[in-house]
């Protein structure tokens, strides 16, 4: 069981639920990036998908990131402390590759509110001129096919992950995202981990901050690349608050609250 | 004179070709310039008017169609896209 200082806080829950996205810098010591870039390499063992994480590439770097306490927090908070392995896959852009991978989403079949995390590990540097992986906060609860995204280019709002070795970021498995040219003579290597919760999202993080200011605050986010349609995706949020809340009269002023007035009772007239 | 075509495609805040530009892609059939995902922060123009300003044509619209039912209020791919296109002689 994790410490609850590596828990998420809810107020970070609330900026994962906005964005689908959270970015943990330098989280993983410097040896350690050196051993699993090594891995990656090398190659990294393909488990079975289905299969618990937990335990997996024992005795191996790869092993020793996804055991790392603060990690180890992150997975608790968002999927339980014993997900499933989906999959994996070490994401290599060679040097000098000038074209941007396409914008998509990975394999979202999935239209249940449960969701699945992918922890994004960059184990070396990655300045702008290397990529790395663009992402575009608050794209995760669009209905879309993988690749069906893939005219768009640029939108406001869309974040490159320039970072320094040991970053991680975990996403919601909907956001969309795109590897970055690499401009550098250097091979650039992140790897990604897919995992399934095996327990209901329900409240698995350090509530401690339930009813913060900053909540709120964090859920009524407006992406610039949204234009009209601001409003759906607060709503978006607020379903996916109750579920993971377990506070099914949650609302951020005055949205699905209209709907559950139902005008259905007899007025009386005189 | 040899016409090659370029397109813009600019994606606007609401139907209204005046509201601001929210995502943006080019295509260069010159084979002058590459474009790419993520190659540029800004928007080349505010909006689609302002692009005609500029001299690019406006060539599709994006349909507006009642939601199937039950569909209304999901969120997928932007919708208002605006398909604009300029013709440049690369010679013979």
């Amino acid at each position: 069981m994790p410490n609850k200082e590596d828990l998420l806080t809810t107020t970070q829950m609330a900026k994962f639920v906005a964005d689908g996205l959270l970015r943990f810098d330098n989280v993983v010591p410097d040896e350690l990036n050196r051993a699993a870039l090594a891995q990656m390499e090398a190659g990294i063992e393909r488990p079975r998908g289905g299969d618990p994480v937990q335990g997996m590439w024992q005795g191996t770097a790869i092993g020793d990131v996804v055991q790392l306490p603060q990690i180890q927090g992150i997975m608790a908070s968002l999927v339980g402390t014993d997900p499933l392995y989906d999959h994996h896959a070490v994401h290599i852009v060679q040097p000098n590759r000038e074209e941007g991978q396409i914008w998509h989403a990975d394999a979202i079949i999935d239209l249940r509110t449960p969701f699945d995390i992918q922890f994004f590990y960059f184990p070396h540097d990655t300045p702008r001129e290397m990529g790395g992986t663009m992402v575009l906060p608050g794209s995760h609860f669009r209905r879309i096919s993988e690749s069906d995204i893939a005219r768009y280019q640029n939108f406001l709002g869309q974040q490159p992950m320039v970072c320094e070795a040991g970053t991680v970021m975990v996403a919601h498995h909907g956001i969309w995202h795109c590897a970055q040219p690499n401009l550098t003579d250097r091979t650039r290597y992140m790897f990604k981990l897919r995992l399934n919760p095996t327990v209901r999202q329900l409240r698995l993080w350090n509530t401690d901050d339930i009813d913060a200011p900053e909540v709120s605050s964090e859920l009524n986010a407006n992406h610039r690349w949204y234009g009209n349609e601001a409003r759906l995706e607060i709503v978006n949020r607020i379903k996916l608050w109750r579920h993971l809340t377990g506070d099914e009269k949650y609302d951020l002023g005055y949205w699905l609250s209209r709907l559950e007035n139902e005008p259905t009772a007899a007025a009386l007239v005189a | 004179m040899a016409l090659r075509q370029k397109l813009l495609v600019l994606y606007a805040h609401s139907p209204d070709l005046n509201s601001a530009t929210v995502a943006w892609s080019m295509y260069d059939g010159t084979g002058k310039e590459k474009h790419t995902t993520g190659d540029s922060e800004e928007p080349p123009y505010p909006s689609v008017v302002a692009a005609m300003l500029d001299g690019w044509r406006v060539i599709q619209f994006p349909q507006q169609h009642p939601a199937f039912p039950g569909m209304e209020y999901n969120t997928a791919y932007l919708k208002y896209e605006y398909i604009l296109e300029q013709l440049e002689d690369v010679g013979a």
